[in-house]
């Protein structure tokens, strides 16, 4: 097998020491990062500034999705800004993950529109996530190959992300065989080796026991905090909603109920429907 | 002793001393199916897995021309290669009647429908599932499909047996385009049919009990495949479920 030839091998080596890591894409481009730094450096396959915290990530202009007769997403306008922590909140089959996909632009609005003007890499986490039969290792790296890495700087960098996030002694373990906690963390481990500016979860620990909800809102926080990465997460859970989101917008059955900072959303609780919400007495 | 106790004796005699006749025509036969199974799986492979993930005007009908084919019955293979193959046929440059490539060709025209269809519903039915996440991870439509073919390679796997079963056990195209020659293109049911008119009941139920063998051992194959794939990860596709079922 010709190593040299990123769509041939697909043998996944442990990396050589603890030195700087080359990163070449299959377009031609080379970076360098350290191991050892922080989650924006460490694995990014192409350096590059962070975003100002000005730029727009997101623009709404009457955004809707329609399935059929059903209106899953009202038209929605809204801008969200690079380094934002924007939790989106509201019972199941109020929208969130509509306007994830549609954010994401895995779906297009039905009228509206969705402008994404400073956005170079987005990645987004599914609650559950899918992983091929494969290893651990090999499914991360592979979404680092479908972006242009080559395999073996892709192992490389799967490697350091696993290590990132605990999951190092797992990496030669069938990714199918993992619980869904771990599944949950290994996707999160895909999405940061992708070093993203924009990163979409949908209620990305929802399968994770205590501890490990903390380990990875630990690591979000200081993932977004170090580099400006604007983070747009779906959640049930309002403590790691208080705790994670700057910003939170609030769905009922497809329309957006409330569009506040954190704190003020928990303190003011604005509206009715909101504080239906939050006493659980939404469906 | 009747003619069914008697034959039936002499075709287990046969087996036993290894027959060089019965060797060879086994051999031969294995030895087309197989040729044609390889040949027929690259190409409905692909053509499957792009069928199960591309959305393009006229899919549907292709759809429907393809699962037509599933059903074109194996005399009619024969006579559309035969045509194809003649001397007078757009290909009988190729001189490849009453020859090897030629039951192959016909074999390869049979069971590409087989694998394409069955694959292309295992591709669509993990395309559902997951093919918005391997978008999201930026794979195109041609590599989610093969992305998906190499997640399903076990219940592809089982496509490949189950084409290999409909291609040893045909008889009117080899017949056709081989020409049943002793020695040149006698395959098992080409075999089978010659020998059974001719009375020679011995041998044509000696190949019978060759070819009800590699059957069953077929089928034997995918039910441990699919028990096999149960224990490692508990999860069954439909194609496989259909199968063995």
């Amino acid at each position: 097998m010709n190593s040299s030839s990123p769509q041939k091998d697909f043998r996944c080596a442990q990396p050589e020491g603890n030195a700087v890591i080359l990163h070449a894409t299959r377009s031609g481009e080379a970076a360098t990062a350290d191991r050892d730094a922080g989650p924006r450096d460490a694995g990014s396959p192409v350096s590059r500034a962070a975003p100002r915290t000005t730029d727009t990530v997101f623009r709404l202009e009457e955004a809707q999705v329609r399935y059929g007769a059903v209106q899953a997403l009202a038209p929605l306008s809204l801008t969200i800004r690079a380094g934002e922590r924007v939790a989106l909140i509201g019972p199941n089959g109020s929208g969130k993950t509509t306007l994830l996909r549609m954010l994401h632009g895995l779906i297009d609005p039905s009228a509206g529109r969705v402008e994404r003007p400073s956005i170079r890499r987005q990645a987004m986490l599914f609650q559950r996530p899918y992983m091929l039969r494969a290893s651990v290792l090999r499914n991360i790296a592979l979404g680092l190959w479908l972006r242009g890495i080559h395999w073996r700087a892709a192992c490389e960098l799967a490697h350091a992300a696993l290590a990132r996030f605990g999951l190092g002694e797992a990496a030669h373990r069938n990714a199918r065989n993992l619980s869904s906690g771990q599944q949950q963390r290994m996707a999160l481990a895909r999405a940061w080796a992708l070093s993203p500016d924009v990163l979409l979860l949908d209620e990305p620990t929802s399968s994770m026991d205590p501890a490990a909800r903390r380990d990875v809102e630990g690591l979000l926080t200081h993932f977004t905090d170090r580099a400006g990465v604007t983070l747009v997460f779906s959640s049930h859970n309002l403590g790691q909603v208080r705790r994670l989101a700057s910003r939170v917008l609030c769905f009922e059955q497809g329309r957006l109920l409330a569009d506040q900072s954190t704190a003020a959303f928990f303190d003011e609780s604005a509206t009715a429907g909101v504080r239906r919400y939050l006493a659980g007495e939404l469906a | 002793m009747n003619t069914l106790t008697e034959a039936t004796l002499m075709a287990w005699q046969l087996l036993f001393a290894l027959d060089p006749e019965l060797v060879a025509i086994v051999g031969r036969s294995l030895a087309v199916s197989a040729t044609a199974c390889v040949i027929a799986f690259g190409l409905g492979l692909v053509a499957g897995a792009w069928l199960g993930v591309a959305r393009f005007p006229g899919r549907d009908p292709v759809l429907t021309v393809l699962s037509t084919l599933l059903a074109l019955p194996s005399v009619v293979v024969g006579l559309i290669v035969y045509l194809l193959l003649s001397r007078s046929g757009p290909l009988g440059f190729l001189g490849w009647l009453y020859s090897f490539p030629a039951m192959v060709t016909a074999q390869v025209v049979l069971v590409t429908p087989v694998v394409a269809a069955l694959t292309r519903q295992a591709i669509e039915d993990a395309d559902r599932g997951h093919g918005e996440q391997l978008r999201s991870l930026g794979a195109s439509t041609f590599t989610r499909g093969l992305l998906l073919a190499f997640d399903e390679r076990f219940a592809l796997l089982t496509v490949l047996i189950a084409a290999f079963g409909r291609a040893v056990s045909e008889v009117g195209a080899v017949m056709i385009v081989g020409g049943n020659i002793d020695g040149f293109t006698r395959v098992m049911t080409t075999a089978i049919a010659l020998e059974t008119s001719k009375g020679d009941l011995p041998l044509a139920m000696a190949l019978g009990i060759v070819l009800i063998a590699v059957v069953l051992l077929l089928n034997v194959a995918i039910a441990a495949l699919r028990a096999w794939r149960e224990r490692i990860d508990g999860n069954v596709s439909d194609v496989t479920r259909v199968l063995s079922a």
